[in-house]
């Protein structure tokens, strides 16, 4: 018997290290042509992009105009990593510069994208004229804008006239009931509005703005924050919605609440889901929307490669300090591009003329073959390459797999250091082991080069079985090998909730 | 007759703009109200523009010192969480 690699495609290290990220074959596939060709070099959107090209955020817009349970206005922290948070709140002027900087030293800048603090289209000033020096000074960087929607549909004229061709709006809801749930108010018309009348002009301003940028040729992008028996069912209809108003993706992200962010959320005890859950949900959401895996919730002032922040390099004196060379980064910038744009072209021609998909033989000797084999998740720790290559204590994130007897497929990726860099000096009572080990929660098996003897035996301990015997094998076949493994020796035949002892 | 801005402010910039008298201005180390232009909004708006704005509890006052947003009022968060949370922060600060 014989399997397909369901996705299959290589991919060289870069901030992720994964050697496929999932969103090509069964997600990405799915976008028209021309959404690809506009797509091609944003790190955000293309799987293929996000290895090599960087992206930057700047913080220029600390104003925003409703409030929402997940978020403290009053937090800051230089070792978290997670949306709203920065360190430094920049002018307009500054953060042009900065961008001008960054791009000639990182020449696979690509993107530049503005997130807040707060949300950029309460700040209009500020941001655009962030935007206008920089389609001025940079015109080969393509601009992007987040926000949550409320000031959109008298925005997208101005948005249109500075060239940015991709906007993400934060949409966790359609229903204003669900709404009344997550946004305690809004600044709308000169007046504060409360509760469930709020929620309903904030949808009503996203739905109208969706609408006018698909309407002007826009690009947009829905993010949702998945908050646990507030709008986990819910997120379906959503993505149903934005989808057939014509959102190219949608970002299923996970709630990050913590009692010490001091979020209505944090304080009340609302609970974060499960990376299971989260995945249950971008799964359901994926029959009908494309869905984006590869998203790693960066902070709104990040700097480099997804999955890395060289934010911390480009201080103000430096920036302050630094002379331009415009033409020149310009052209350095055009030679990486080409360069990169080539090889992925050249990938995807080689994918294209591949005749089948590449098949991954399954020893199915000894077992019943009548039983349907029940799915299993594993997690991999990689350094790049598509290759099992890396210490299970250096992985700072790992990829998840899914075999089934269907095959082998990549199904995201989970960080190992959450978003939470800072050790004891938080007051986290967990240890980074302890961590680890809650993150690789569904996961059976984790595939490592090496492991020390502590975190085997915990892993063990917590029903994850380590395994160091594939180092330096190819991720898919080494998964697949493992599965095979566990066919034979018939631990994949009882159903998940049945102890594995009952069907001895 | 005039608002005031106190310590808590986050200078998040959100009020700036609003004031129809122009009253507010970045200043170290928040943002703060000129007493002689702040008409609180009369004539101008039903309520007061930095006060509807505001994302901070308590950080917006009156002349008697009066919270235009008092706690728990924006966040819906309960007082007995609010005091609980100062509590265990300031536990951590003197920690550091």
């Amino acid at each position: 018997m014989e399997l397909p690699v369901i996705s299959n495609s290589a991919s060289d290290a870069g901030g992720c290290s994964s050697h496929s990220c999932g969103s090509t074959a069964d997600q990405i596939n799915q976008i028209p042509d021309e959404i690809l060709q506009k797509v091609f070099n944003h790190p955000c959107y293309s799987e293929d992009a996000h290895h090599h090209f960087a992206r930057m955020h700047v913080a220029v817009a600390p104003a925003c105009n409703i409030q929402c349970h997940y978020c403290n206005r009053k937090y800051d922290c230089a070792n978290e990593s997670r949306p709203g948070v920065v360190s430094e709140l920049l002018t307009p002027d500054q953060a042009a510069k900065k961008t001008l900087v960054v791009a000639s030293e990182i020449p696979q800048m690509s993107v530049l994208g503005i997130a807040g603090p707060g949300d950029p289209l309460a700040n209009p000033e500020r941001t655009f004229a962030t935007f206008q020096m920089l389609s001025e000074h940079a015109p080969d960087i393509k601009l992007c804008v987040s926000t949550n929607g409320l000031m959109l549909p008298q925005s997208v004229d101005e948005i249109a006239k500075h060239n940015i061709d991709h906007v993400t709006i934060t949409i966790n809801c359609v229903d204003p009931d669900v709404g009344a749930k997550i946004y305690p108010w809004i600044f709308w018309n000169n007046k504060r509005i409360m509760g469930r009348e709020g929620a309903a002009i904030l949808i009503e301003q996203q739905q109208k703005g969706l609408e006018a940028c698909i309407a002007k040729g826009i690009l947009v992008k829905v993010n949702s924050v998945m908050i646990p028996g507030v709008n986990d069912e819910h997120l379906k209809e959503v993505s149903r919605v934005v989808k057939s108003k014509g959102a190219f993706l949608h970002n299923v992200m996970p709630l990050i609440a913590e009692a010490e962010h001091g979020t209505f959320y944090g304080l009340t005890g609302q609970r974060s889901p499960t990376q299971d859950e989260l995945q249950a949900l971008q799964d359901a959401c994926a029959g009908d929307m494309n869905m984006m895996r590869h998203c790693r919730q960066c902070r709104a002032d990040a700097v480099g490669l997804l999955g890395e922040d060289r934010g911390s390099e480009f201080t103000l004196d430096k920036i302050a300090e630094y002379e331009l060379d415009l033409e020149g980064a310009a052209a350095r910038r055009a030679e990486v591009r080409d360069r990169i744009s080539a090889e992925l072209e050249e990938k995807r021609n080689a994918k294209a003329e591949a005749p089948a998909p590449k098949l991954v033989a399954l020893d199915m000797s000894g077992v019943a073959v009548s039983t349907p084999l029940r799915t299993v998740k594993m997690a991999v720790a990689t350094s790049g390459g598509g290759l099992i290559n890396q210490h299970f204590g250096h992985a700072k994130e790992f990829l998840i797999y899914e075999a089934s007897g269907n095959g082998v497929r990549f199904v995201g990726h989970r960080k190992t250091d959450l978003y939470c860099g800072g050790g004891d000096t938080c007051g986290d009572t967990e240890t980074t082991l302890e961590q680890t080990i809650k993150a690789l929660e569904g996961c059976e098996v984790v595939l490592c080069s090496k492991i020390g003897y502590e975190p085997w035996g915990m892993l063990e301990e917590a029903g994850i079985a380590p395994n160091g015997e594939h180092a330096m094998e190819g991720i898919e076949d080494a998964v697949m090998a493992v599965y095979a493994e566990m066919a034979a020796a018939g631990k994949l035949v009882p159903p998940l909730d049945t102890p594995v002892q009952s069907a001895a | 007759m005039a608002l005031e801005i106190n310590d808590l402010c986050v200078n998040c910039w959100a009020c700036e703009p609003l004031c129809p008298n122009k009253a507010i201005f970045a200043a170290s180390p928040h943002f703060e109200i000129d007493p002689d232009k702040c008409t609180e909004c009369a004539g101008d708006y039903a309520d007061a523009q930095c006060a509807e704005i505001c994302p901070i509890e308590g950080a917006i006052v009156d002349e008697l010192g009066d919270a235009l947003n008092p706690p728990g009022s924006l966040t819906g968060i309960p007082l007995q969480l609010l005091a609980e949370a100062a509590g265990s922060a300031a536990g951590t600060a003197a920690k550091t």
